[in-house]
C-alpha cells in the first residue's frame, strides 16, 4: 500500500491567482526514496508543504483533492498529529531552529520534549541521531553559531530524532561542501533502507542519480516526468524546460551529436559515463 | 586594484582560530574561486577584504589601502560584497531603491546613480521589477537583487559568497553571464562556492582552503585535478575532471569543451 497518496491536488496560496500545485496525483510506497527536481518556482517546496501538512494547516489558502499519509487525510488531522508521521526539513535551516534552546543537543531534543518522550529515551535518540549525521562534536554549541552546512545537518538531525514514517527534505544539502553532501546523501539512503520513506527536493542531479529510487520532475505546479532516475534524468524534456542535468548526461548528449558516444543510453552516473566512453577511448588508443 | 594579504591570522572572540597564516596576492581583473569544506575560513577571509573583519595579526591591503586604517564605509568604494543569504542585506521598499542605495551612499551624482542602477538591473534581468518589494520576489529573485545592489556600486572588486546556492540551471547560467560581463569590464571577481562544476566552468584561478590555511592556489586545471589533496578539504573534483581521469586522459579537463577535445584526440 502506498504510504503517501496525493489525488488531484490543486493548491493556491492566499491572495494569489495562480495555483502553485495543479492537479497532482502521486503515490509513494513505504521505504521508497523519491527525488523531486524542477526549476525555481515549479512548486517543489509547496509539494513538500502539502505532504508535511503545512499546506493548508499553516499557510491556509485553497486546497482541493486529497493528501493521505499512512491512511489519514491531512485535512482531517491537526498539524501536531500530522508531524508524528511526517517530518519536514526546511530549505533554509535558519527558519527551522527554535530559538528557544541554547545548545544543539537541547535543540535536537525539542521535538521529542513536545511529544512527551521519556528523558532517557530522548537522550538516547538524540545521541544516536547525532552520531548518524556526524554532528556529535557540535552538541554543546549554540545552534546560531554554526555554519550554514552545520545548521543543515542539525536541521536534518532534528527531524530524524522524531523517527517519522515519511521524511520530507527540501534541499537539505544546499549549503554543504561536496563531500559533506555525499555523506548526507548516504545517511538519507540508509534511512530509506531501514524503511523510512524519503521525499527529497534537490538540484544536485549527480547525487540523485546515484542514490534515489525514483525521480519526479515538476514544472509549473504539475508533474512533467515520473520514473526511474536513468529514464527521467536523460529525457530531452529536461534541458528543453530549464532543468539541470548531470554533466555526464549533457556531455554524452553532445558527444552523441558528434558521433563519438557509443553507449546505448545516455549516462546519469560517473560509472555509466566511464562505461559508455571507454569503448571510444580504447578504440582510439588501439 | 591589487589585493595583497600578508601573513593574516584571525581569531574570533569565541577563541576559534579561523585563519592561520594566509598570504595571497590577487591582481586587478582576476577571476578567482575559493573552495573548501564548511568551516575552512572562506567567508572569514573575504570579510577581511572590505574591513568587515580586522586581522588579529598580519595585513590586508586593497589597492594600497590598509583595511585597519580605513572604515568599512570607505572600503565599500573599492570592494563590493554579496552575502550568502540575500535576506541579510535587503531592506528597501522596492528593488529600484535597494539597488540605488549603494551608489547614493558612495556620494555619486544623481545621473551616475541612475545610469549605474539601470545597468545593474539590466545585467541581472530585473529591469521590469524596479517597483517590486524585494520580499515579494522568490528567493531566486532576491538573490539577483542582492547581486544588482552590489554591481551598481561599480567597485573594482566584487565578492560573491555562494552565488549559486539553491538556484536552478537557468539562474546559474544568468549568474555565470553576470560574472563574465564583470570580467569583460576588467573587474576583479572573487567567488566562494561549493558548486565545483560551476567553479570549473567560470573561473581561471582556484584557491582551496582548509582549516584556516591555503591548501592549493593555481590555475583551475592545476588545482581541480588534485583529487587527493582536495579530498582533505571535502571537495571532489568537477564531474568531467573525474570522468577524464577515469578514462585515462593525460591532461586534466574541466569543462565540456576540454573533455570533447581530449576525446577526439
Amino acid at each position: 500500500m502506498a504510504i503517501v497518496n496525493l489525488q488531484n491536488v490543486t493548491y493556491k496560496y492566499p491572495l494569489t491567482d495562480v495555483s502553485a500545485l495543479q492537479n497532482i496525483s502521486l503515490k509513494v510506497e513505504e521505504g521508497e526514496f523519491v527525488a523531486v527536481i524542477g526549476p525555481n518556482g515549479a512548486g517543489k517546496s509547496t509539494l513538500c508543504y502539502a505532504i508535511a501538512g503545512f499546506v493548508p494547516h499553516f499557510f491556509k489558502g485553497e486546497l482541493t483533492g486529497t493528501v493521505e499519509v499512512a491512511g489519514n487525510e491531512s485535512i482531517n488531522s491537526t498539524l501536531s498529529e500530522w508531524v508524528l508521521n511526517v517530518g519536514l526539513a526546511f530549505q533554509n535551516p535558519f527558519n527551522q531552529i527554535s530559538g528557544a534552546k541554547y545548545t544543539v543537543f537541547e535543540e535536537l531534543a525539542f521535538g521529542l520534549e513536545n511529544i512527551g518522550i521519556p528523558r532517557a529515551e530522548m537522550k538516547r535518540r538524540v545521541e544516536d541521531a547525532m552520531k548518524l549525521t556526524g554532528i556529535s562534536d557540535l552538541a554543546d554549541r549554540s545552534p546560531y553559531s554554526l555554519s550554514g552546512g552545520q545548521q543543515q545537518r542539525v536541521a536534518l538531525t532534528s527531524i530524524l530524532v522524531m523517527q517519522p514514517k515519511v521524511l520530507v527534505l527540501d534541499e537539505p544539502t544546499s549549503q554543504m561542501d561536496p563531500i559533506g553532501t555525499r555523506e548526507v546523501f548516504g545517511v538519507i539512503r540508509s534511512m530509506a533502507e531501514r524503511g523510512m520513506t524519503v521525499i527529497l527536493v534537490e538540484h544536485k542531479v549527480e547525487w540523485i542519480a546515484q542514490f534515489a529510487d525514483r525521480v519526479i520532475a515538476l514544472k509549473d505546479g504539475g508533474i512533467l516526468l515520473d520514473g526511474a532516475p536513468s529514464e527521467v534524468l536523460t529525457s530531452p524534456l529536461l534541458p528543453a524546460h530549464g532543468f539541470a542535468t548531470s554533466r555526464y548526461t549533457s556531455v554524452a548528449r553532445k558527444a552523441r551529436e558528434m558521433g563519438v558516444w557509443n553507449g546505448e543510453n545516455l549516462p546519469v552516473t560517473l560509472d555509466e559515463a566511464v562505461e559508455g566512453f571507454s569503448q571510444r577511448v580504447k578504440g582510439i588508443k588501439s | 586594484m591589487r589585493i595583497e594579504i600578508q601573513d593574516l591570522y584571525f581569531t574570533y572572540p569565541t577563541g576559534v582560530e579561523a585563519l592561520r597564516g594566509i598570504s595571497l596576492t590577487i591582481e586587478s581583473g582576476e577571476q578567482v574561486a575559493i573552495v573548501g569544506q564548511n568551516g575552512a575560513g572562506k567567508t572569514t577571509l573575504v570579510k577581511h577584504f572590505n574591513g568587515l573583519l580586522q586581522p588579529t595579526s598580519g595585513q590586508v591591503l586593497i589597492g594600497g589601502w590598509d583595511t585597519t586604517r580605513h572604515p568599512v564605509a570607505k572600503m565599500a568604494s573599492r570592494v563590493g560584497y554579496v552575502f550568502q543569504n540575500p535576506d541579510e542585506q535587503l531592506f528597501s521598499r522596492n528593488v529600484g531603491a535597494e539597488v540605488a542605495f549603494g551608489p547614493k551612499n558612495l556620494g555619486f551624482d544623481i545621473e551616475r546613480v541612475e545610469a549605474l542602477v539601470g545597468d545593474a538591473l539590466a545585467l541581472t534581468q530585473l529591469s521590469d521589477k524596479t517597483e517590486t518589494n524585494p520580499y515579494d520576489l522568490s528567493a531566486t529573485g532576491r538573490k539577483m537583487v542582492a547581486l544588482a545592489s552590489i554591481i551598481s556600486m561599480d567597485t573594482d572588486i566584487v565578492i560573491f559568497d555562494e552565488p549559486t546556492t539553491g538556484q536552478d540551471a537557468v539562474n546559474v547560467r544568468r549568474i555565470a553571464s553576470v560574472i563574465a560581463e564583470l570580467r569583460r569590464r576588467g573587474k576583479t571577481v572573487i567567488t566562494i562556492t561549493h558548486d565545483i562544476d560551476f567553479c570549473a566552468e567560470n573561473f581561471e584561478r582556484v584557491i582551496a582552503m582548509s582549516q584556516g590555511k591555503i591548501l592549493l592556489d593555481g590555475t583551475a586545471n592545476a588545482v581541480l585535478g588534485q583529487e587527493e589533496t582536495l579530498a582533505r578539504t571535502y571537495v571532489d573534483p568537477p564531474q568531467l575532471t573525474r570522468l577524464g581521469k577515469r578514462l585515462g586522459f593525460r591532461d586534466t579537463v574541466r569543462n565540456e569543451e576540454e573533455f570533447l577535445d581530449a576525446l577526439k584526440r
